[in-house]
């Protein structure tokens, strides 16, 4: 099962606490892996939140394929971090690990934000289309103000190698997730956090609806929806359809992912809707066990269960940092002094819903359709 | 030279048959036989008769054993060597026999179909296709178990939702929603029309109609999805068949529970429009029949024996008239505007208020109809019933040789939909064979994993409600006949009386009692009981590379 450690902060935190988060939680994960997605960022690319953020791993070769296509499509490097990889035993380092901020082509400075997140997502599937027969080329996400690292390897070694613990790298919202798909073959594409446009989950657990969920979202027609090289990527797109393709509010994507009963529904005012939702989103219900962490364009964090196998997950902390985390001892190690009596273990019809800079923390319950 | 047989001098028997040619064979026993008649009297097409014999008899009387031999004629029971008597193996003589001194046994070696051809005319017959062998359905294997990685459920105790929609499902993005106050969604009901879309239980009641059921069978299973619907809170629904329903049911709140079939003789129509302004309640859905999967391109046919005062007032006949629906309707020309026009029609005489669906059947021309279909907001649904599906009658070879077998059909259609994204839009329903091993819950899963969002069944349920004899050994088959010896397909009071409605609705509502526990048995250890896992086809596994890979489902052995 994955471990789960997620921070959201009004002030600029290192991706190290998260690390160590879980590896309090060490028992619970086979240390496959690290996967990790930085959102709001600071340090030295505090200065360039408007500038998209390409995040990946390249070869030598693969840097040149990139580097070219990045030309042709006219982008602009602005500015390259890439950590300063320190060998240890058992991580095989890869050429280039890399987030390159780059200018936007000069025909998009003035294009809408949702023509210049197309333009990023048809940059990102190109790359990854060119680099993924030979894994000269491996890319996680490429947008403005997010940086995805991911490795292969324990957790908190690879944040080690990575050099995460002596970096000035920090963010205000930061996911990790401690192990690589250990149900399927272990390929960096299958590893959380998954990314698309703002969006972003890593979850704990395993997706038995799978496959009909899957060909539901690639039939969309949106050229995102590829990839699912774990059944847990699924949970993001459902995101991403939900919030920015359908246009619902937040809470919508637990009424999509985790139906109410009919009886449920007729006491929810929006019954109506809800009726129609439960129809026409038959495909996207899950069966859990699942519990899925996120975050959305505007820094909301969310913590949300299936409805019936419930995988563990709590919430907790204070105004201007909370921990959403898959156990508390991960709670412990982020956020030691806290009012422990006010951690939340969201039920079946929970959503914990933390509002940007950690200001807020709710929790929405389904069945009223209140927080 | 002239034959032997027309100068009179013998040979007689040669253009006779031998009962090997027979396709069951009555086994005597004249040892065990007290003479009573109650098989001759009951074999429903006079296969056997009383005869006597010239034989010789050994007897013995008195204390010590002293055997005399006489010639004696002796009262016996004869199976007769005539091709329009021929024993079904319906077996009622067994049935009714008082010592087990008679059975019929299906004999392998027949050539009953070299002769059932008398006069020119083809064999006609009910029941289904004649081929006992394993349906794919019944060779899909469900193997995707949730072991470790993810918990199993528990079928006792979890909470399950075996339920599936029956209607045109607006796609997500073209649901009338407008978000309020910032964070709730509310209908805007002036922007979309929203059609209509029942909630269903997934395993229908296919269309049987009155007329080619007898009254008590046809009421026993209306009384049975009654009870199911109000007393088990289990939303099954019935469809009427081509002939109408019983005035008073159109007439009451039950009608919610049927779905009305509408083909191409229009049969009963007239009563349905009439009583259309004293409705209390809409019909499920309006079923238009384009096709039946046990005899595809051939009209339906209600022979004149069957057509009483009852049927005849339903249907808005004449009584004792050969009733036969043509093989198409006469109004259709392309599908692009007729049927749209007739899905239309029917749409309207209820006020949109009602899913209206077309029901085909299986053919390679399947995902053509679909297609026009998926292109038609107003259609709500497509049955597709494959070649395994059962009638009340049909020309034999239409039986067993025409139509599409139902798995790999429902399968290609619901890829073409997912390729369309269009596959929660237009639920396809999936019917012929479900059942025709007795696995009635395994096989409708397997649909539904397929891609199927219900299946519908007739005759499992007749067999399983009301024992109807017929089988894939061309058992009793004679449901055309209006003889039904078990008065389920039969309009002749002195046969229907054996039935008992209310037994035939018992047994309804245990058949869907115990399939509902079944497929939570099959969903649970796959993990799934929110919604029906339609289309997941990686649970399924089948033990035959070539139909794995037609089926795009995994092979396992």
């Amino acid at each position: 099962m994955c471990r789960l450690a997620a921070v959201t902060s009004s002030e600029y935190v290192s991706p190290m606490e998260p690390v160590l988060a879980l590896e309090t939680m060490k028992e619970g994960h086979d240390g496959s892996g690290l996967g990790l997605t930085l959102k709001d960022l600071g340090g030295e690319f505090e200065k360039l939140k408007q500038y998209p953020i390409l995040s990946g791993i390249c070869s030598s070769k693969g840097m040149e394929v990139l580097e070219a296509y990045m030309k042709k499509v006219g982008f602009k490097l602005k500015h390259q971090w890439s950590p300063k990889v320190k060998p240890r035993r058992g991580i095989e380092a890869r050429e280039f690990y890399f987030a390159r901020a780059y200018e936007y082509p000069a025909s998009y400075k003035h294009k809408s934000l949702a023509e210049k997140e197309d333009l990023l997502l048809e940059t990102r599937l190109a790359l990854r289309r060119m680099g993924e027969a030979d894994q000269s080329i491996f890319v996680f996400s490429f947008y403005p103000d997010v940086i995805t690292l991911k490795e292969v390897g324990d957790p908190l070694e690879t944040a080690e190698f990575f050099g995460l613990d002596k970096d000035s790298l920090k963010a205000k919202v930061i996911l990790a997730q401690g192990r690589q798909n250990t149900n399927y073959a272990i390929y960096l594409y299958a590893c959380h956090p998954f990314f698309i446009q703002g969006y972003c989950t890593m979850t704990n657990g395993e997706n038995t609806a799978f496959v009909p969920i899957r060909e539901f979202l690639m039939s969309r027609g949106f050229p995102g929806y590829i990839g699912y090289n774990s059944d847990s990527e699924v949970f993001t797109h459902i995101l991403h359809y939900t919030i920015r393709q359908l246009k619902f509010p937040l809470h919508y994507y637990k009424d999509v992912i985790t139906p109410l009963k009919d009886t449920e529904i007729e006491q929810r005012r929006d019954r109506e809707a809800l009726r129609l939702i439960k129809q026409s989103l038959r495909p996207l219900c899950i069966d859990g066990p699942n519990m899925v962490i996120g975050f959305i364009p505007d820094g909301t964090c969310f913590m949300v269960q299936d409805s019936k196998k419930l995988r563990p997950g709590v919430v907790g902390g204070h105004k201007g940092k909370y921990g959403l985390m898959s156990e508390e001892c991960g709670l412990d190690s982020l956020i030691p002094k806290r009012d422990r009596s006010k951690d939340i273990f969201p039920m079946k019809y929970d959503m914990v819903i933390v509002t940007p800079e950690a200001k807020e923390v709710k929790v929405w319950n389904q069945l009223q359709g209140q927080a | 030279m002239e034959p032997a047989s027309r100068a009179g001098i013998g040979l007689r028997h040669n253009h006779s048959l031998t009962i090997k040619e027979f396709p069951y064979i009555i086994h005597w026993r004249d040892d065990r036989c007290k003479r009573c008649g109650s098989c001759t009297a009951v074999c429903p097409v006079q296969a056997i008769v009383p005869s006597v014999r010239v034989q010789r008899v050994v007897s013995s009387e008195g204390a010590a054993p002293s055997p005399i031999a006489k010639r004696r004629v002796v009262h016996v029971v004869e199976q007769v060597a005539d091709m329009e008597r021929y024993c079904t193996g319906c077996s009622v003589c067994a049935l009714v026999c008082p010592n087990e001194a008679i059975m019929p046994e299906f004999n392998p070696q027949n050539k009953f179909l070299h002769y059932k051809n008398k006069g020119g005319d083809g064999y006609k017959r009910g029941g289904r296709r004649n081929d006992p062998s394993i349906s794919t359905l019944d060779r899909i294997k469900f193997t995707r178990i949730s072991m470790l990685t993810d918990p199993a459920l528990d079928a006792g105790r979890h909470e399950f939702r075996v339920r599936t929609y029956l209607g045109r499902i607006l796609p997500p993005e073209q649901l009338p929603l407008k978000v309020e106050n910032g964070n709730t969604l509310m209908v805007d009901k002036s922007e979309t029309f929203i059609p209509p879309v029942r909630e269903i239980y997934p395993i229908m009641i296919g269309s049987m109609s009155v007329g080619a059921l007898s009254p008590p069978m046809w009421e026993g299973l209306a009384m049975g999805v009654a009870y199911l619907n109000e007393v088990e809170k289990m939303p099954v629904v019935m469809c009427s068949g081509e002939g109408g329903m019983p005035p008073r049911l159109l007439r009451s709140r039950f009608l919610k529970y049927f779905v009305i079939q509408i083909a191409s003789g229009y049969f009963g129509w007239d009563e349905i429009i009439h009583a259309l302004p004293e409705m209390v309640e809409d019909p499920a859905a309006i079923e238009i029949k384009y096709g039946q999967g046990a005899k595809p391109g051939d009209g339906g046919l209600l022979m004149a024996q069957k057509v009483l005062k009852l049927i005849a007032g339903i249907r808005g006949v004449p009584m004792y008239v050969d009733l036969a629906s043509p093989p198409t309707h006469q109004t259709k020309y392309s599908i692009e505007e007729a049927v749209a026009k007739m899905i239309q029609s029917m749409s309207m005489a209820w006020g949109f208020r009602v899913p209206v669906y077309p029901k085909i059947s299986g053919t390679k021309t399947a995902r053509a109809v679909l297609n026009n279909l998926a292109r038609n907001p107003y259609a709500a649904a497509l049955s597709i019933d494959g070649e395994d599906g059962g009638t009340g009658a049909a020309y034999n070879v239409s039986m067993d040789k025409m139509g599409h077998p139902i798995a790999s059909n429902l399968r290609e259609c619901y890829l073409d939909l997912v390729r369309q994204g269009k596959q929660n839009e237009l639920p396809l329903i999936a019917a012929g064979g479900v059942g025709k091993k007795g696995n009635l819950a395994a096989n409708a899963a397997a649909l539904i994993m397929l891609g199927a969002s219900a299946v519908s069944i007739g005759k499992y349920i007749m067999q399983a409600a009301a024992d109807c004899l017929g089988d894939e050994y061309n058992r009793c088959n004679l449901c055309n006949t209006g003889k039904c010896p078990r008065g389920i397909t039969t309009q002749d009071p002195k046969l229907y009386r054996r039935l008992d409605s209310a037994k035939i609705a018992e047994r309804v509502v245990e058949v869907f009692k115990s399939a509902d526990v079944e497929l939570k048995k099959i969903f649970a250890p796959m993990g799934r009981s929110t919604e029906l896992p339609i289309g997941m086809s990686d649970g399924l596994s089948i033990d035959d590379k070539a139909m794995a890979d037609r089926l795009e489902i995994s092979y396992a052995c």
